[in-house]
C-alpha cells in the first residue's frame, strides 16, 4: 500500500515502514521554534535542559519591538534563554528580524522530508518545503525542546493537482479563498499539493497557500518536492536532508484539480474563510477604514510588488489607513532597493517594521469598533484585529491595494494594464 | 473517570480567538479567564459553575495555539464534548490537562441546560433528561494519562526538565 508524501515524512521520521491514517506516531523533531509569546510570563516555565541547542530556533515576532511591558518582560526572558543554551539562531530586533515562518523560509531551517514545531497555528507555512510542519500548543515546545520528540494522529490526506497559470491580478490568495469557500473546513485531514503548474509557483506564492491551510483546520499541508523547491533550500543551508516523494499508489481520501486560469479576485466575508467567499464583483463599493498587507502570508517581495504596481501613480483615500507590513527586515530593505517602499509611502501607506502586527491585533494597526478592514493576512476571525464589532473582509495584496485607493471594496483588475 | 454536570451548548467552528480573544493573550491566568467568550456570549464566565459540561459542533478550537484550552479548563468545566475537536485544539487539551472528547450526534441530542454523564472509561456521553447514550471517540491511553495528569507540564517538571510554576 503506498504511502502520501506526509505519510513518508512520518513514517521516516518515526522509524515505522508504514504509517496510516489512524495512526498515533511519536517522531523525532528536526526543528523546534521558540517565539516571543512562548516567553511571556503567564506560559514561560524555566527550562533546565534542552535535547540539543542546535535544533532550536528562537524569534522575536509577535510584538516587536515590545510593545509594552508584558512583550518587553517575555523578550527579556527570551534573550536570557537563549544565552543559558547558547542557541545561534537566534532571531532579535534588529537585521534579523521577521516573522517566525517567514524566517524559516527565508533562512531555509525547514529542510524536507523533516519535522519542525513552533507554538504558532501558521507553522503549516513550511509546509512548502515538504516537511512535516505543525503549530502545536506552548507545552507541546516545551516537550519539544526537552525531550527532542513529539506525537501526532495521523489523518486522511486530500491530494491538489494545480494546472494552468494564474490570471493577472489573481494570486495563490485568491486560489486559497477558492479551496475554502468551495469545500470548506478540511479539520483533521492533511493536504498534499502538487501539479503541472508547479514551476510557474514562486516560493512565496506556494507559501501563502501552505500558511493559509491553519485556516482550513488542516493537519500538515505538504508541496511535493520540485527542483525549484530543493534548489531553494540548497542555497539558503548546506544540510543534506531526504525530501519525500508521494508513491504513485498512495491513498488519498480524494483528488482535486484546480485550474489556475478559471481563477478570479476572490473576497471573504467577516467572521470566517470557510464557505464564505464571493467575487470581488458581489462585494464592490462596500466601505472600508483600514486596509492590510502583511502577516506570514502575504508579507512577501511579490505581494509588494503588485502593491506598488496597483499604487503607482495613485493615492491612498483620505478615508483609509492603508498599513503594510513586511514578513522579515530582510524583505523590507529589498522592496526598498526595488522601490517598492518608495511607491508605497508616495501613495499614502504607512509601512511598519517586521512583525505579525495588525494580523493578531497584537499592536501597529488595532480595529475599533463599528469600522471595517480589508485584509491580506492570515485570518478574519470576529475581532481578531481589534474590537469585537469591528468587520474583516480579506482578500489578494491586489485587492486590498485597489480597495485602498477606492475607499472601498475594489477590483484589482481595474488598476492593472 | 465519569463527570456529571449541567451543559452548555456551543456550535460549529468555535474558534480559538472566541474563546480566548488576541487582546487577552499575554494577560495573566485569571486576567484571560475574565475574557472567555466575551464576543459571543458576555457574561458567560460569571454563569457556567465548577463541574458543569461544554457540549460544542464540529471542528470545535479551531485557529490559534494560544492557550484557549487552559481558559476554558480554568472556568471550572468538568470537560468538554464536541462533534469534533480541532487538531490543534485537541493537542492543547491533552498538554494543558483538558478533558475532552469527540462524540458524534452530540449537539442534536442535546439541549442547553440537560445534565449529562460523561465516562473517560468508556466514552460514552448519557443525557440524563433523555436517557440517550451515545458512543463518543476512544481517546488513546497515552493522551487520556497525560490529560488526567494536568498535560505534559508536570510530567516534564517531575523529570526535572522544567522548573516549578511561579
Amino acid at each position: 500500500m503506498g504511502m502520501t508524501a506526509i505519510e513518508k515524512i512520518l513514517a521516516k521520521n518515526s522509524g515505522m515502514d508504514v504509517v496510516k491514517p489512524g495512526d498515533l506516531v511519536v517522531v523525532k523533531v528536526g526543528t523546534a521554534v521558540l517565539y516571543d509569546n512562548n516567553f511571556a510570563p503567564s506560559i514561560w516555565r524555566d527550562i533546565l535542559k534542552v535535547h540539543n541547542p542546535e535544533n532550536i530556533v528562537v524569534v522575536f515576532d509577535h510584538r516587536v519591538p515590545a510593545k509594552d511591558i508584558i512583550s518587553a518582560t517575555a523578550q527579556q526572558t527570551g534573550r536570557n534563554f537563549v544565552k543559558k543554551f547558547d542557541i545561534q539562531r537566534f532571531h532579535d530586533v534588529g537585521a534579523k528580524q521577521g516573522i517566525s515562518h517567514v524566517l524559516v523560509a527565508d533562512y531555509g531551517y525547514a529542510l524536507p522530508g523533516s519535522v519542525l514545531v513552533c507554538g504558532d497555528s501558521h507553522t503549516c507555512s513550511a509546509g512548502v518545503f515538504n516537511c512535516a510542519a505543525r503549530g502545536t500548543g506552548a507545552p507541546d515546545m516545551f516537550y519539544a525542546v526537552t525531550k527532542g520528540e513529539t506525537w501526532f494522529r495521523v489523518g486522511e490526506t486530500i491530494r491538489y493537482d494545480f494546472q494552468g497559470l494564474l490570471p493577472p491580478a489573481v494570486s495563490m490568495k485568491d486560489v486559497f479563498l477558492h479551496i475554502a469557500d468551495t469545500y470548506g473546513s478540511h479539520a483533521n485531514l492533511n493536504v498534499e499539493f502538487g501539479g503541472t503548474a508547479l514551476p510557474e509557483l514562486s516560493i512565496n506564492a506556494r507559501r501563502t497557500m501552505t500558511t493559509m491551510c491553519a485556516e482550513l483546520s488542516a493537519e500538515f499541508a505538504t508541496f511535493e518536492p520540485d527542483q525549484v523547491m530543493l534548489d531553494y533550500v540548497r542555497e539558503r543551508n548546506p544540510t543534506s536532508f531526504e525530501e519525500q516523494y508521494p508513491d504513485e499508489d498512495a491513498i488519498y481520501l480524494d483528488r482535486r484539480t484546480i485550474n489556475l486560469d478559471e481563477i478570479e479576485p476572490l473576497v471573504a466575508l467577516p467572521d470566517t474563510v470557510l464557505k464564505n467567499s464571493q467575487k470581488v464583483g458581489e462585494v464592490i463599493g462596500t466601505q472600508i477604514n483600514q486596509a492590510f498587507i502583511g502577516s506570514c502570508a502575504n508579507g512577501t517581495l511579490d505581494d509588494f510588488a503588485i502593491a506598488a504596481e496597483i499604487l503607482d501613480g495613485n493615492k491612498v483615500s483620505a478615508d483609509v489607513r492603508l498599513i503594510i507590513t513586511p514578513g522579515t527586515q530582510n524583505i523590507y530593505l529589498e522592496a526598498l532597493r526595488r522601490g517598492y517602499i518608495e511607491t508605497l509611502i508616495e501613495a499614502g501607506a504607512v509601512v511598519t517594521n517586521a512583525t505579525c502586527g495588525a494580523c493578531g491585533g497584537g499592536h501597529l494597526g488595532i480595529l475599533a469598533s463599528g469600522e471595517t478592514c480589508i485584509t491580506a493576512s492570515t485570518r478574519n476571525f470576529k475581532g481578531r484585529m481589534g474590537d469585537p464589532d469591528s468587520k474583516v473582509f480579506m482578500g489578494s495584496p491586489a485587492t486590498v491595494a485597489a480597495s485602498a485607493i477606492k475607499g472601498k471594496i475594489a477590483d484589482p483588475r481595474d488598476f492593472l494594464n | 473517570m465519569e463527570f456529571t454536570g449541567k451543559t452548555w451548548k456551543f456550535g460549529d467552528n468555535i474558534n480559538t480567538d472566541l474563546i480566548l480573544p488576541g487582546r487577552a493573550q499575554l494577560f495573566t491566568e485569571a486576567e484571560q479567564l475574565r475574557c472567555v467568550f466575551e464576543a459571543n456570549r458576555p457574561g458567560w464566565v460569571d454563569e457556567v459553575a465548577k463541574g458543569d459540561v461544554l457540549i460544542g459542533g464540529y471542528n470545535f478550537g479551531m485557529g490559534s495555539s494560544r492557550p484557549a484550552a487552559r481558559s476554558l479548563r480554568n472556568t471550572g468545566l468538568a470537560c468538554m464534548v464536541a462533534e469534533s475537536i480541532n487538531g490543534l485544539f485537541y493537542r492543547n487539551c491533552v498538554n494543558w490537562g483538558f478533558l475532552a472528547l469527540e462524540c458524534e450526534g452530540i449537539f442534536k441530542a442535546f439541549k442547553e441546560g440537560d445534565q449529562a454523564t460523561v465516562s473517560f472509561v468508556d466514552f460514552t456521553v448519557k443525557n440524563r433528561r433523555t436517557e440517550e447514550i451515545l458512543q463518543g471517540r476512544l481517546v488513546p491511553d497515552v493522551l487520556l494519562t497525560t490529560m488526567k495528569a494536568g498535560g505534559v507540564l508536570p510530567l516534564l517538571e517531575t523529570e526535572g526538565l522544567i522548573g516549578s510554576a511561579k
